[in-house]
């Protein structure tokens, strides 16, 4: 019972986990609009949300097997760090800054809307359970 | 949570961003106080300064906020004017004045005011759809 709960819930747990990440990134991307040699980063957000709800969020993390239930679980997360990719420019710039100020307005106002989505859809999702189990 | 205990969250990243504009600023205010200044403290003319930016490394991570790694003397050198009855005027007359280019510290201002606010809009931003995400469920 709880597992299916769990796992209507998932996909959109997922998917806003992404989301925020995204923000972030962005974010990082308009703070550093002055910083010489900066370059701009992004994340493909279609392909990391269909990793992360076929293969668990984890995937890219290793546990150490254990050989009886009171082992304590040991795991190593790995940084997600290696699959943001570098935007290419339109525009380049003398101080080897690759961060353009319109696309990533843009980009972060869109994933912000996006994400806001996200929650409207999660909640109402969340009410109908709540309206199913009353 | 991005938001909370990662210790790299929009509020930091942002926050670090207006800090080291507001230290642009205040270097470019400081420039143009000092765009006729005859002498310094040092019995110099005011060299014109501006700030570098760098990312401030942060756990291991590749992204992170923004800090003000040092702040550079523009090498180029002084406006000689020429005036005889001015106390500092060398022996063929002419005064140095300081080296700063009031058109460029103007330009300079305005693009330090414009990453400013796109800063505090990341902040507006992420604050809503914190306050947003709070409401969750209800």
């Amino acid at each position: 019972m709880i597992d299916k709960l769990d796992s209507s819930l998932r996909f959109h747990q997922e998917a806003l986990n992404l989301r925020a990440r995204r923000q972030e990134i962005l974010s990082v991307n308009i703070a550093h609009a002055d910083t010489p040699n900066f370059k701009a980063r992004d994340f493909d957000f279609g392909s990391r949300l269909t990793q992360a709800v076929e293969r668990g969020r984890q995937s890219a993390s290793m546990t150490m097997a254990t050989t009886s239930s009171r082992h304590l679980p040991g795991e190593a997360h790995a940084t997600d760090e290696a699959d943001l990719m570098y935007r290419t420019p339109t525009q380049s710039s003398i101080d080897g800054n690759t961060v353009e100020m319109d696309v990533e307005r843009v980009n972060f106002a869109d994933n912000a809307m996006r994400y806001e989505a996200n929650l409207t859809v999660l909640s109402s999702k969340i009410k109908s359970l709540l309206s199913a189990v009353q | 949570m991005p938001f909370s205990n990662n210790s790299l969250g929009i509020f930091d990243i942002a926050g670090s961003a207006m800090t080291a504009q507001s230290q642009r600023m205040n270097v470019t205010a400081s420039n143009l106080a000092n765009a006729d200044s005859v002498t310094g403290p040092d019995s110099q003319p005011y060299r014109a300064r501006q700030v570098v930016f760098e990312m401030a490394p942060s756990g291991g991570q590749d992204i992170g906020g923004v800090r003000v790694a040092r702040v550079i003397e523009d090498p180029s050198p002084m406006r000689l004017v020429h005036d005889p009855k001015n106390p500092n005027a060398n022996a063929d007359g002419y005064v140095a004045l300081s080296n700063v280019n009031v058109v460029e510290e103007m330009v300079n201002m305005i693009s330090a005011s414009r990453s400013y606010q796109a800063n505090v809009e990341v902040l507006n931003t992420a604050k809503t759809m914190m306050l947003k995400t709070l409401t969750l469920g209800q």
